[in-house]
């Protein structure tokens, strides 16, 4: 599967990672050669064969629907790059 | 006094029951060790003597009045993808910045409620992605082995493996008794075989997640490196615990496993894959493969050839697996409620820069490549596929578990290797953990022992791979291979 540049720099604006022009070459060719490589999965007969969900068969379990923790909105908000009053600070987002 | 610091961690338990030596000595001699030597391996991304000074003063207290916890004043080293709380954890990148947890993770809470003292967070791969430790914010660790070419030694400096690279460097180069690691693909077993320790990756579920930065969900788990059988029996099951903050979690009991060591191999059906014998594995690795079939043998268990067809699928699988899971972890990281922020013009322009700075490359192109199988219309194609590659790997074993009750592979395809002769190339990395990454995807345990040295001088591991939740019987086998093969330690401690 080759990858083009164009799509490289869709896939990291979905992943919100910024990309100079040099590094999108350059991820160009590497992703290719990853997606290239894991192509061989194709021989693989997976008909009918459940997608893994879990490798120890366990439900999943459940509790009490009751709140149990909170009322800690310093430690919360204790490593924020910016906060104020108890909030995240982030730059205007609505005009 | 002898040198403290070479004792095992059994050793050192015992020595501080009888009172050789109190719990401050034996701390203040690896806080020295620590002082000494991590300027030229870097293990240690963040020593704490003062913190470890004061859990040892504290574990003093204690084993005078007769009242020891297991791990009682035993100094650890701690993978820096470990919270702890007040104290910075990085999981060695840039991103994460001076993150002080307001939490402690369930398996560091464990080893403190046993008595054991914390030295210092220990160095890893970005996130625990890499297999060398040199994708790491804080420069690359460096193993304390080296090699010896013509029976010359040779200076060059060699990886210690990774992810857990500072677990496995600290413990061979004594550092620390004992520490804990982490496994997603092979990262607690890779390095384990890359420096002559023991290293476990328990069963999915063993133990808890709750406060290890995650990297890929449905593959991590913690285990921990230590230098002997023995010591990583005792160390998983002071890690091991049934937790309700970790869904994954599997309320079973843990086992002593150092009880288990006893009981001998005699009877016990060892499995030898075929598909293991790789194209580009060394014929050290063949070698290593051979003796330990002939030393579990010799103590008694009888060893059956098996198959495990799907085995070539586990590598691309994971590498669709992982980076997808990865891409969806890592999106936590946004400049906003922890770690760096780089601001932008708008919030979507401070996320994309934030990330662009904080991220190192290796990272990047996993978060990307976990982006792409994600993607709409690829879903599908990648994801799903890979979901069900992974039920035929899984298949594959429970298939073997009627003929035999546990597996020995080699660890690694070859010996420690040198800085940059694989990191320029992402692909030849990854194949690092061709043996191990098998063993994630099923969700089973995996053990790696050492089996003597290379030609090379340089440690060699067979990994021992076992049934869900039987890591007793993994630890049993271990202790065989290692009462033939006999521990190795590093003779020249030129870092010191």
């Amino acid at each position: 599967m080759h990858v083009d540049e164009k799509t490289v720099r869709r896939i990291a604006r979905l992943a919100r990672i910024k990309v100079t022009d040099e590094e999108a070459r350059g991820l160009e060719k590497e992703l290719s050669g990853i997606l290239d490589w894991v192509e061989q999965l194709n021989e693989v007969d997976v008909d009918g064969v459940e997608p893994m969900t879990s490798t120890v068969a366990m439900t999943l379990r459940e509790r009490d629907d009751r709140v149990t923790d909170g009322e800690k909105a310093a430690d919360v908000t204790l490593n924020a790059p910016m906060s104020e009053d108890d909030f995240y600070v982030v730059p205007k987002v609505v005009e | 006094m002898t040198d403290l610091t070479k004792l095992t961690l059994a050793e050192a338990r015992d020595g501080l029951k009888a009172k050789k030596f109190s719990a401050t000595e034996l701390t203040k001699a690896f806080v020295t060790a620590i002082d000494k030597g991590n300027g030229a391996l870097n293990a240690y991304v963040l020593p704490t003597p003062d913190h470890a000074l004061a859990q040892a003063k504290d574990s003093d207290a204690r084993l005078a009045k007769g009242e020891a916890r297991p791990l009682e004043g035993l100094p650890l080293g701690h993978k820096d993808l470990f919270c702890t709380k007040g104290i910075r954890t990085t999981a060695c990148s840039k991103i994460l910045d001076d993150f002080k947890p307001p939490y402690e993770s369930t398996v560091g809470q464990n080893l403190w409620d046993a008595g054991a003292v914390m030295l210092g967070k220990l160095n890893n791969d970005e996130f625990a992605m890499g297999s060398s430790n040199e994708t790491s914010a804080f420069g690359p660790v460096i193993n304390p082995w080296r090699r010896t070419r013509d029976g010359k030694p040779d200076n060059a400096k060699l990886v210690p493996g990774g992810s857990s690279g500072g677990s496995s460097a600290a413990v061979a180069a004594d550092l620390c008794l004992a520490a804990t690691a982490t496994d997603t693909g092979g990262s607690i077993r890779q390095p384990a075989a890359l420096t002559g320790t023991v290293g476990i990756k328990p069963t999915y579920g063993r133990c808890s997640r709750w406060g290890i930065v995650a990297f890929a969900s449905s593959l991590d788990q913690a285990g921990p490196i230590a230098k002997t059988t023995r010591d990583a029996a005792i160390m998983l099951r002071h890690m091991a615990s049934f937790d309700q903050k970790d869904s994954t979690s599997v309320d079973t009991p843990v086992p002593d496993y150092e009880a288990a060591l006893t009981q001998g191999v005699k009877g016990l059906r060892i499995g030898v894959p075929k598909e293991y014998r790789v194209d580009g594995m060394s014929k050290e690795a063949e070698e290593s493969w051979q003796k330990g079939i002939a030393w579990l043998k010799a103590a008694g268990a009888t060893i059956h050839d098996i198959s495990l067809p799907h085995t070539k699928y586990a590598l691309p699988a994971y590498y669709i697996v992982a980076p997808a899971e990865c891409s969806s972890n890592l999106a936590r990281y946004d400049g906003v409620r922890y770690g760096l922020r780089v601001a932008g013009k708008d919030l979507i322009d401070t996320y994309e820069n934030t990330r662009a700075a904080g991220f190192g490359k290796e990272v990047k192109r996993r978060v990307l490549i976990g982006t792409y199988v994600l993607s709409a219309g690829y879903y599908d194609a990648y994801y799903l596929k890979a979901q069900k590659v992974r039920t035929l790997i899984k298949r594959d074993f429970d298939l073997a578990w009627d003929k035999v009750d546990c597996i020995l592979t080699p660890t690694t395809p070859n010996p420690a290797f040198g800085f940059g002769e694989k990191s320029g190339d992402p692909l030849a990395m990854y194949l690092e953990d061709i043996f191990t990454v098998t063993v994630n995807m099923a969700g089973l345990p995996g053990i790696s022992v050492p089996a003597g040295l290379s030609s090379e001088g340089t440690p060699m591991g067979l990994q021992l791979i076992g049934k869900p939740f039987d890591e007793a019987t993994l630890f049993r086998a271990a202790q065989a291979i290692e009462d033939a093969a006999g521990r190795v330690t590093v003779k020249d401690h030129w870092w010191a």
